[in-house]
């Protein structure tokens, strides 16, 4: 990476109410909070949430499919919402709080979508999966929230009823190549009926 | 991807300042979806990235009975937004078709405006393409161009703009305000935004080079009657082939001022003037309705495997003009 140039420099000394990111050496220092705990990482601008979490963090349990954010298997919360991680530079998390699959539940203690898609085998290969769950939580707060969708017949209406078909369209940014949808609409369903989270 | 640098500003002035005084090539980041998506391919190659996303433009407020969307708005705020779903639905109803709501959640108003054609060639670096190298050629004039435009192309480009939501905001007579470098502001009327490729593809718009949106600005609406169709190969996630935004009033059992508009089939937004001219003061049949239709494809030309984009933008006119027709308002 090369240093920033002197131009850069002087933009940044003329721009008192701008903030501009530490450098050093061409790499960036990011300070983030994952999974409740805090996390400083020095990166090159050029690394995606995705890599920082996979390669950086270590963090494995997020997945890369596609790497141009068509499968949504790297799909992660930040600050509660579901994003892909692979279309967004580490450095513009800076100050975010992200959770990843590994940050929903652990073996002893399932997060309830965890167990529901145990319970339901709500998948096949499993690749897919983290990135199922999170999409899950985000969509299941999305709807508490009060949120339409593409197939909600009053985008106006107060009270919106999560069917399956509503639950189909608000999850089509995750793809499964095994195709166990009908399974992963059984696991969130019950999590969404039971009332928990 | 090529190196950049990058920096975060929280002001925009700042914001412009940092593009005007970069030095290298530079472009703003905002929710990065399309952008890094191209940085990934190196279509995009800019030295130095200014990111957008913390500006203080991610508001949606009214004023004097205009509603005001701050540029960072996250597209899914904007359709999840109570005023927006209950005054503009058709502006909602177009946010929601379009991508997932994973990108939803992180793309901007500003950056939805400013994507780029999803057209095969553009992003298959191996053929030739006016847009991303000007001179080029066109690998999609001969080329499997099923996708492609049928109205408003040249023989430079026949890409078509892939928003939803520009569509919806070509019918809400929507402004886009700008702040320049100097700090000069201005505000574009959404029809004189865009532009048509002719024999410059690359330019796709009026932005001059620094240049930030701030906000959307929406008109107080024309009434309930507004729809957004989507026609499409998938069922979600998938861009349109062929989509129709709709706002309609009606009058002593006619049709009144009437804005249609539509996606998939031209370079931009596609704003059908003559469509609106043939409806307005007609009663609401099926006649009215086909021959609004003819007068908005009038000028089609297809290119081979987009014929049938000629007739499907016809009848998705007419089964939305009249699903229009019967909403209560």
């Amino acid at each position: 990476m090369p240093k920033s140039g002197s131009s850069v420099q002087r933009a940044r000394e003329a721009r008192p109410a701008g903030k501009a990111v530490d450098r050093t050496g061409g790499t960036v220092k990011v300070r983030f909070v994952i999974n409740r705990k805090p996390a400083e990482l020095t990166l090159d601008p050029r690394t995606t949430l995705l890599d920082a979490l996979r390669e950086h963090l270590r963090l494995s349990g997020t997945k890369k499919g596609c790497d141009h954010g068509q499968c949504g298997a790297c799909t992660v919360l930040v600050d509660g919402r579901r994003v892909n991680a692979c279309l967004s530079l580490a450095v513009q998390h800076a100050g975010d709080d992200i959770t990843t699959i590994e940050g929903l539940g652990t073996p002893e203690q399932l997060h309830p979508l965890q167990a529901a898609f145990l319970t339901h085998d709500g998948f096949q290969c499993g690749y897919c999966t983290p990135g199922q769950i999170c999409s899950a939580v985000g969509m299941l707060s999305e709807v508490r929230a009060g949120m339409p969708s593409h197939v909600t017949e009053d985008v106006g209406a107060d009270h919106i009823a999560l069917t399956d078909e509503e639950m189909r369209e608000r999850m089509s940014g995750n793809l499964c190549r095994c195709s166990a949808y009908p399974n992963i609409i059984a696991a969130i369903r019950s999590v969404a009926e039971g009332g928990t989270r | 991807m090529k190196p950049f640098t990058y920096e975060r500003v929280t002001d925009p002035q700042a914001a412009v300042l940092a593009a005007a005084s970069a030095g290298v090539p530079t472009k703003f980041i905002s929710g990065g979806t399309n952008l890094l998506d191209l940085m990934k391919l190196e279509i995009e190659q800019p030295a130095h990235l200014v990111d957008i996303s913390r500006l203080p433009l991610q508001r949606i407020e009214e004023i004097g009975g205009e509603l005001r969307i701050g540029s960072q708005a996250r597209n899914a705020d904007v359709a999840a937004d109570d005023r927006v779903r209950k005054r503009y639905p058709v502006l909602s109803q177009a946010l929601l078709s379009g991508a997932s709501a994973q990108l939803r959640n992180m793309a901007s108003t500003g950056g939805n405006l400013v994507q780029r054609t999803r057209c095969p060639y553009f992003y298959d670096t191996t053929t030739p393409c006016n847009k991303r190298l000007p001179g080029a050629g066109c690998a999609a004039l001969g080329g499997f161009n099923r996708i492609h435009a049928i109205l408003g192309a040249s023989d430079a480009c026949i890409a078509t703009h892939p928003s939803d939501m520009a569509v919806a905001l070509a019918v809400l007579d929507a402004r886009i305000e700008l702040l320049g470098t100097g700090g000069a502001t201005r505000s574009v009327p959404i029809l004189d935004f865009y532009l048509l490729p002719e024999t410059t593809p690359h330019i796709e718009n009026v932005l001059r080079p620094g240049e930030l949106i701030t906000a959307v600005v929406l008109p107080p609406p024309l009434g309930k009657r507004q729809l957004y169709r989507k026609v499409r190969d998938r069922a979600s996630y998938e861009f349109a082939l062929v989509s129709v935004a709709v706002v309609m009033a009606m009058a002593d059992g006619a049709v009144g001022e009437v804005r249609i508009a539509f996606g998939g089939i031209a370079h931009k937004p596609w704003r059908s003037l003559e469509a609106e001219a043939v409806l307005h003061g007609r009663p609401p049949t099926l006649a009215s309705f086909q021959a609004a239709a003819d007068a908005a494809l009038a000028r089609a030309i297809g290119r081979g495997h987009n014929d049938f984009k000629i007739d499907l933008a016809k009848r998705t006119l007419i089964a939305t003009l009249a699903r229009a027709a019967e909403v209560r308002s």
